[in-house]
């Protein structure tokens, strides 16, 4: 279980999140939706503590951490092995293999031997229909590609929660739809996702609970079917606006 | 012309081998080590707070402040200061002879240079890189050595061979200090044989001709180092 309670998070001038109070379950595929500027990104980077709120707490399983205080070295470590992340642009490795990006952390991180982090890996670029590129360097592979391989390379992990920031953003509807049916394949394995996306068919299908996020703060949060079938005013024009 | 170089070639040669290009490479090697570790150092910023960045703010004035004073002065007078200024001190270990004086500054004031390229080099890694190293849990400091830096190698790699080429051809500045490297002996025999033009123009040509060759290796590392781009 993930859960902030009241934070806070100020960019110079703009308060990004408004006393947020939320609870991410595991095994549930959560979406979060919003306007651009609305500080979805930051509410999912403050729960990998890329960002880290000024104030407010963070309960991770049965650890308390409170934002008003500095993190210490080995929690925020811990946080971050806890919480995969996936990021808008793949951010590959350019300098290592695709093999040597998956299988990178853990080594160096998770201390497993090279050979067990092979392994996992190949079995992991099978799922994500990559199979045949672990011995190509990024650049020889498309956006798609690398993509698919940045999640291999976050679930080679094993984290608790997987965090995906727009993920489908930069790529094309067919490119998209690939990385889509991946994420809707391990939402249906009951793996713990939250996603920020813009694409309202894929939160329909794989969401178990949508987040809508305003102005930094939670404008709705609740089922799917409430989401889509009853919606307040507010997210009946936003959701409005994607029919043209 | 033919026969003035098979007369002055071969000693001019033997004084490039002897001491031109032993005072380069051994010159680059310390300041590889020098620049890689002022580069790193000054890029190094620990995310700690208060009086703890203290020591590290304090370091990296002081490094500063080498890179300066050896950027900012001609290696001319640096290597009369060391040669020629320092004994003056009559401090027993401050007694250079002009081998240790000659690589010194060399590999000072290449390192300096040098150290510039590394940093330029490291801060043009992405910020993006360090997150995603983040985001798998890697330490700030395995973040550094095992995706900042061979990316960040690759880049300074042409700075670094053209501050190599550079040495090659500061060596003769040695000359002010006594050691007969290939230019003092083209000056000795360019006063002998009152042939200043031919005699200059052959130790201009072997300079060419040593600066080429030992560019080589170059070539093999950048390509080696280019594996993973386009």
């Amino acid at each position: 279980m993930l859960k902030l309670e009241n934070v806070n998070k100020t960019y110079t001038e703009h308060q990004a999140l408004k006393d947020i109070n939320v609870t991410f379950n595991p095994n549930e595929t959560t979406v979060i939706v919003g306007p651009s500027g609305s500080g979805k990104s930051t509410l999912l980077r403050s729960l990998n503590l890329l960002e880290e709120p000024e104030t407010g707490t963070y309960t991770i399983d049965d650890q308390t951490i409170n934002f008003n205080e500095p993190i210490d070295k080995s929690t925020l470590l811990w946080v971050r092995r806890k919480t995969g992340m996936v990021f808008q642009q793949p951010r590959m490795f350019d300098h290592l293999t695709v093999l040597g990006n998956i299988i990178e952390a853990p080594v160096h991180v998770l201390k497993q031997s090279k050979a067990d982090a092979r392994k996992e890996a190949t079995k992991l670029l099978e799922e994500v229909g990559l199979a045949d590129t672990a011995k190509r360097y990024p650049y020889q592979l498309s956006g798609g590609q690398t993509q698919r391989i940045a999640i291999a390379r976050a679930l080679a992990m094993h984290p608790d929660y997987l965090l995906l920031d727009e993920p489908t953003s930069a790529l094309d509807p067919e490119i998209e739809a690939q990385i889509l049916r991946i994420l809707k394949q391990l939402a249906n394995e009951h793996e713990s996702l939250i996603i920020v996306t813009h694409n309202m068919e894929f939160a329909k299908n794989a969401a178990d609970r949508m987040l809508f996020l305003e102005d930094g703060a939670i404008g709705f949060d609740g089922t799917p079917d409430e989401f889509f079938n009853h919606p307040t005013d507010r997210i009946n024009r936003f959701l409005n606006a994607y029919k043209i | 012309m033919l026969d003035f170089i098979k007369t002055y070639a071969p000693q001019l040669i033997v004084a490039g081998l002897k001491y031109t290009i032993p005072l380069a490479l051994i010159s680059f090697a310390i300041a590889l080590v020098l620049a890689g570790l002022v580069g790193v150092l000054r890029s190094y910023h620990p995310q700690t707070t208060g009086l703890k960045r203290l020591p590290w703010r304090l370091l990296d004035a002081v490094l500063g402040v080498y890179v300066w004073a050896f950027r900012s002065t001609p290696m001319l007078v640096q290597l009369f200061v060391v040669f020629y200024g320092l004994p003056k001190l009559g401090i027993a270990w401050l007694q250079p002879s002009a081998w240790l004086a000659a690589v010194a500054v060399l590999s000072l004031n290449t390192g300096a240079y040098a150290s510039e390229a590394i940093r330029a080099a490291i801060s043009s890694i992405p910020d993006t890189q360090r997150e995603a190293a983040a985001a798998l849990g890697m330490t700030d400091r395995q973040t550094f050595v095992r995706i900042i830096l061979p990316q960040a190698a690759r880049i300074s790699i042409p700075t670094l061979a053209n501050s190599f080429i550079s040495l090659i051809k500061d060596t003769s500045l040695a000359s002010t200090v006594t050691i007969v490297e290939m230019f003092y002996l083209s000056q000795q025999l360019a006063a002998a044989t009152f042939e200043p033009l031919q005699m200059y123009l052959l130790v201009a040509a072997l300079y060419a001709i040593f600066v080429t060759i030992l560019s080589i290796p170059q070539r093999y590392i950048q390509r080696w180092a280019d594996r993973f781009v386009k």
